[in-house]
């Protein structure tokens, strides 16, 4: 996840244009809808609320040039017939119109408050709820989705839902009973005139059509061509240490110039079809505007028909356009929102881990020994196609209080398994996994891991102060406990040394750790924990020698008079374990001691002889 | 800024003709009131039906002139833009194309995608923006307030009070929301960052039952955002009403002042309808501009940012005249580093000081040290991705600054750190700038590599497809065809930079020997973290903090070095940094 995320679908253009991109469709439209009705259900009387004020504000500012009008016409009056201006009632008439605008914006601002809160809080909830739901889903889900994805989900997704709940559910309301509200006041002044303005209704619906049609292929060609060429820069930038070794400068830019050039003709047809959108719209909107004025002109003449009324009409049909064409693209906006609803409800939906025992064996953790029993296990991988035979097959050994298990195998032989069983990450396919004599499946997965302390190679530290990493497994560590544990990891001197002591905050991926201290934090966690059953993953990664041996001597200690699973890589450790468990291709193919492993001659002899003589 | 401008200069002309084009359409658009004003004054109110007709049609006329002008300048101003942003698009990658790893180290990857493709994109809308909206609002602005004082300029006074309030509004609500808009950014990222740990972390959250801690931790992230959210978009829900009854009440206000000139006979009626669609004009405008400022300065931002890349000084650069000509083309390959220091520009220290060896070829020269010892950086110097800042390395003799790059770079086959595999076939990655393809020497490659057994596997063979990054084959396998790539080159001198590290021992062992038996001749540089791989080279220098602290075998180091004892006894020849495929 180093790279910047690249996001298509927010292409140059941006305005009208967003009419005209193919917008993406939800799977199953209808469902997600419904099931977004239920978080909006709690707000059911604020929803009425707006649209009520909905209907008021929109109701206002509809009527609002009839009075402009009507203003108009009593200043006309006085000019077409030669008398003094009534300013009385032109003031009643201009005091009624500020009136009304007045309504009409608090209406409005009240609707778009209601409808904030409601969007946020859906928002919330849906983040809230996904972030529990991150916790309840089986290990197996985050196998089959990358970081990426679901980090897209919690932040992306809900956004879009979000601001279409924000804008669009009040927008709909609104461009209704405008459009509705204006064509029963054009009726109301003029049906023939109406009738007149209509007529430009399907023109301005043709051209609007024709030009959709048009353009939305290069605007797909155009989102395609940005991911390409994105991608293409990302590759390159990516590998640019390669492209320089091999001289692929200019292969890498006649790659580019490709993708660039195609990128720049949709690009410009694409902003091109945009941008004669409105123009023409416009034009057949003046059509419309010249039509009314000649024959309202021709009305008024008669006398069949006031200045004011004219002035109103043609505020109408300019209006007119807008509600109209936010109606045309609703079904657009709305799917989008499903869509975007439909991924985060995908994610809650998933099923969850299995639930506990009903009638869970109670453990606690200080009267656990730490004996452990493998009693013919089997296990797949989840994941794997179903008839595949399962990687572990019928595995059993057991472990007494304080002994050592290495894992031993070549590189990517699954060694994490027993680890991520054990601790009941993953489901057994057969078999149990006895602790002190009692089926893990039978105790709450609470209480299981809590006998358990683990330090993994990837070392995993959160964004926070030293002294709350250390104390991440309990929080009724006082300062003492930590400093000891600390002491104990042989981290405590560090520690001490840098700016802010045990108060230093350790930043984000912990740049300003080494991946030894990093290490030997975690091994200060375990200290802490101080759990019954140990789980070590040996790594020498790129520790400088000091520090490493420090990491050895803590490791050393903390093993004491524990039972351990170590993922090991040093030869003391695998010589003076109690069992070596050999893994190849995620199954268990050989177990033993150092001496008995030795004398079987078998793969774990080859894998000796080859790594470690 | 002058980089990017720079870019943009050969469209000037074409601008300079949007321009004028977009100020024609304003203008011409601004007699569409008068031609209203005209129908009433003279149609309706003096009765006259001709004269609606001959202005309707002459209306017509015109806004069909105005709608041609209007898509002529969208011609013009999506070329623009496209064409801008296609050429800025292609100065960045070939900027960064002459780049080295100094300047790719500066500004690191992650931030030189960014700036060639979200701050490309920012750029891009902002010049299409500056085109449309840029000539636009101000000359529409001008304009309807020119015609608007011509109407009446006993009116003006209403325009400038309606305006006054705007500008104070928008003001008051920008102070007030900027602040937190910046919040927002950074709660969403405090939402990312937390997301992000909890799913690197899920095995150890799990573990230390730490379910609940985490889930309050998100909640009161979430909490804070959403309240912020809350106010910005309570707020954002105030500005529109409040804006449109500004302008409403603005109009009210012409209707009022306008009915008392009516009335003394200083103003006609169809000019007062016109004058408040001037007003609406002027007062759109100016909340445009005003959306433009807000605007401009993010893309101004990105326009730095670019700007930063286009006007990089290159640290590397060729001699005038290389000399290239002056190396026989069967180069040995025997390779002396003379006292060679590097250090990064205003650094301290040195990474590497006074480092002196000689690697001749059909040699291994092994390079081992703790982290940060400069292995890396020793080994990235022979094909200068970095310079020295002192001493010299000799190919045959001569001075590797003296040779161009590309010339040099030809003669080195480098297998980097990081296994980067290309979007494309396993063989076009084997192959990578290959001019034509031999099979023979591909079957080699792969089957040295010790790829083969899986490459024969996959249905498609040589013919398997490559996800960007390699992102479908294993970590291992990544790295067995990132050999591949460097074997198939086959240049005199080879560089293994860390380069086996995701290989089990017997694969390492198998690969090692294969390519002793059929790379004869060669100059062979291994940079290594496991003993087990460089014990046998024919000499190790071991580094320590930049320094050569010992050169040999293994045997004589063992005696003579402590530093490589150290390390020997540390690593008590364990397996290192292994990457279990399934965790």
């Amino acid at each position: 996840m180093a790279g910047p995320k690249i996001r298509p679908g927010k292409g140059p253009g941006g305005g009208p244009a967003s009419a005209l991109m193919p917008g993406e469709k939800a799977k199953d439209f209808k469902g997600t809808i419904k099931t977004l009705w239920r978080y909006l259900r709690p707000y059911r009387g604020r929803l009425i609320i707006s649209s009520l004020a909905t209907v008021f504000s929109v109701a206002f500012s509809v009527i609002s040039p009839l009075i402009l009008g009507k203003a108009t016409d009593v200043v006309a009056n006085s000019v077409l017939h030669n008398v003094p201006m009534d300013f009385t009632a032109l003031i009643k008439l201009l005091v009624l119109l500020l009136i009304i605008y007045g309504l009409s914006s608090v209406f409005s601002a009240l609707l778009g408050f209601v409808m904030a809160g409601i969007s946020q809080r859906v928002s919330y909830r849906l983040r809230n709820e996904l972030s529990e739901k991150l916790n309840r889903l089986p290990l197996e889900y985050f196998d089959k989705k990358t970081h990426g994805e679901i980090l897209s989900r919690v932040t992306n997704d809900i956004d879009t839902v979000n601001t279409t709940l924000n804008q669009t559910l009040s927008q709909i309301v609104t461009s209704l009973i405008t459009v509705v509200g204006i064509l029963l006041l054009m009726i109301y002044i003029s049906p023939l005139m109406t009738l007149i303005a209509l007529i430009t209704i399907p023109l301005s619906m043709f051209v609007i059509k024709m030009i959709v049609k048009r353009s939305q292929g290069h605007f797909r060609d155009n989102q395609m061509y940005l991911g390409e060429v994105n991608g293409h820069i990302e590759e390159m930038f990516t590998a640019h240490i390669v492209v320089k070794a091999f001289n692929g400068q200019e292969e890498a830019k006649r790659t580019f110039d490709e993708l660039n050039g195609k990128l720049e003709k949709a690009g410009r047809k694409s902003q091109f079809y945009s941008g004669t959108m409105m123009p023409l719209i416009n034009f057949v909107g003046n059509i419309g505007f010249v039509l009314v004025c000649i024959v309202g002109g021709y009305l008024a003449v008669n006398g069949r028909i006031t200045i004011g009324s004219i002035q109103a009409f043609l505020q109408y049909i300019r209006t007119f356009n807008q509600p109209l064409m936010q109606l045309a693209n609703i079904a657009n906006v709305l799917q989008s929102t499903a869509a975007a609803s439909e991924r985060v409800f995908e994610v809650l939906n998933e099923e969850d881990e299995a639930p506990d025992s009903d009638t869970p064996e109670v453990i606690l953790k200080e009267n656990v020994k730490g004996d452990i029993v493998f009693d013919n296990v089997t296990f797949s991988y989840p994941l794997e196609e179903e008839n595949r035979p399962p990687l572990m097959k019928n595995l059993s050994f057991s472990v007494k209080q304080g002994q050592r298990v290495a894992i031993v195998g070549p590189t990517g032989a699954g060694k994490t398994t027993i680890v991520k069983l054990l601790l009941r990450f993953y489901e057994l396919k057969g078999g149990r996994i006895l602790l002190d004599g009692v089926d893990i499946k039978d105790m709450k997965r609470g209480d299981l891991r809590s006998c358990f302390s683990m330090v993994l190679q990837d070392n995993w530290l959160f964004s926070g102060t030293v002294q709350e990493n250390i104390s991440y497994c309990c929080d009724t560590a006082t300062k003492e406990d930590i400093k000891k544990a600390a002491k104990a990891a042989h981290i405590h001197h560090y520690i001490r040394t840098q700016p802010k002591g045990y108060k230093m905050v350790v930043q984000e991926d912990a740049g300003n750790l080494s991946a030894g201290q990093k290490q030997l934090l975690t091994l200060a966690r375990a200290f802490l924990a101080d759990s019954p059953i140990l789980i070590l993953d040996e790594a020498t990664s790129s520790v400088d020698t000091r520090t490493e041996k420090n990491v050895q001597r803590a490791m050393a200690e903390l093993m004491k008079g524990r039972t351990s699973f170590i993922i090991a890589h040093r030869l003391s450790t695998i010589v003076d374990a109690d069992i070596i468990l050999v893994m190849k291709d995620g199954d268990v193919i050989e177990k033993g001691t150092h001496k008995e492993l030795l004398e079987a001659n078998g793969f774990y002899k080859n894998l000796y002889d080859s790594q470690y003589k | 800024m002058k980089s990017i401008l720079r870019i943009y200069i050969p469209f000037f002309p074409i601008i300079i003709t949007t321009g004028g084009l977009i100020i024609l359409q304003a203008m011409l658009q601004l007699e569409l009131p008068k031609f209203m004003a005209q129908i009433i004054n003279e149609g309706i109110v003096k009765q006259n039906q001709s004269v609606i007709y001959e202005t309707g049609i002459l209306m017509l006329l015109l806004s069909f002139l105005v709608a041609t002008i209007a898509i002529t300048v969208s011609f013009l101003a999506s070329n623009i833009s496209a064409k801008g942003a296609a050429r800025l698009r292609a100065s960045i990658f070939s900027k960064v194309s002459s780049f080295d790893s100094g300047e790719m180290e500066l500004f690191t990857t992650a931030s030189l995608i960014t700036r060639a493709t979200n701050d490309v994109l920012q750029v891009q809308n902002a010049s299409l923006m500056i085109l449309r909206m840029g000539f636009f609002a101000p000359a529409m602005g001008i304009g309807a307030l020119i015609m608007a004082i011509r109407t009446s300029h006993d009116l003006t006074w209403t325009i400038v009070i309606t305006l006054v309030s705007l500008l104070f509004f928008v003001f008051l609500s920008v102070a007030l929301s900027m602040p937190k808009f910046r919040m927002l950014q950074k709660l969403m990222d405090r939402i990312n960052l937390i997301i992000s740990e909890r799913l690197k972390g899920m095995l150890v959250i799990r573990a230390f039952l730490r379910e609940k801690r985490e889930e309050e931790r998100f909640e009161e992230a979430n909490k804070a955002l959403m309240n912020t959210n809350l106010f910005v978009n309570r707020l954002m829900s105030l500005m529109m009403p409040v804006m449109s009854l500004i302008m409403s009440y603005g109009s009210v206000l012409i209707v009022y002042a306008g009915s008392k000139l009516i009335d003394v006979n200083k103003l006609a009626v169809g000019d007062m309808m016109a004058f408040i669609q001037y007003a609406t004009h002027v007062v759109m405008s100016f909340l445009f501009l005003t959306m433009f400022f807000i605007m401009l300065p993010r893309a101004m931002v990105s326009a730095q940012r670019i700007n930063e890349v286009l006007k990089m000084d290159l640290m590397i650069t060729d001699l005038p005249e290389p000399e290239q000509n002056h190396l026989p083309l069967d180069t040995k390959g025997e390779v002396r580093f003379e006292k060679a220091s590097f250090r990064y520009p205003d650094a301290e220290e040195n990474v590497l000081s006074n480092i002196s060896f000689k690697a001749s070829p059909n040699t291994f020269t092994a390079i081992v040290g703790g982290t940060g010892s400069g292995k890396s950086t020793l080994v990235n110097l022979l094909p200068r991705f970095h310079d020295l800042t002192g001493g010299k390395i000799l190919i045959d003799g001569v001075d590797i600054k003296t040779l161009s790059r590309n010339y040099l770079r030809d003669l080195i086959s480098f297998v980097p750190q990081k296994n980067l595999l290309m979007k494309g076939t396993v063989l076009s990655n084997v192959t990578y700038t290959a001019t034509s393809i031999d099979s023979h020497k591909l079957e080699e490659a792969i089957t040295i590599s010790q790829s083969k057994e899986f490459v024969d596997q996959k249905a498609e063979g040589v013919e398997s497809p490559i996800n960007q990054g390699g992102t479908n084959v294993s970590g291992g396998q990544r790295q067995r065809l990132s050999i591949a790539r460097a074997l198939y080159k086959d240049a005199p001198i080879y560089i293994f930079d860390d380069s086996f590290s995701a290989l089990d021992f017997q694969t390492e062992a198998a690969l090692r020997e294969a390519f002793i038996k059929a790379k004869k001749g060669k100059t062979v540089f291994v940079v290594a973290q496991r003993i087990s791989t460089v014990k046998n080279a024919n000499q190790i220098i071991v580094l320590d903090e930049g320094k050569i602290s010992g050169i040999g075998t293994h045997k004589e180091l063992l005696k003579t070095c402590s530093v490589y004892r150290e390390l020997v006894s540390s690593q008590l020849e364990g397996e290192g940094g292994e990457a279990d495929g399934r965790s």
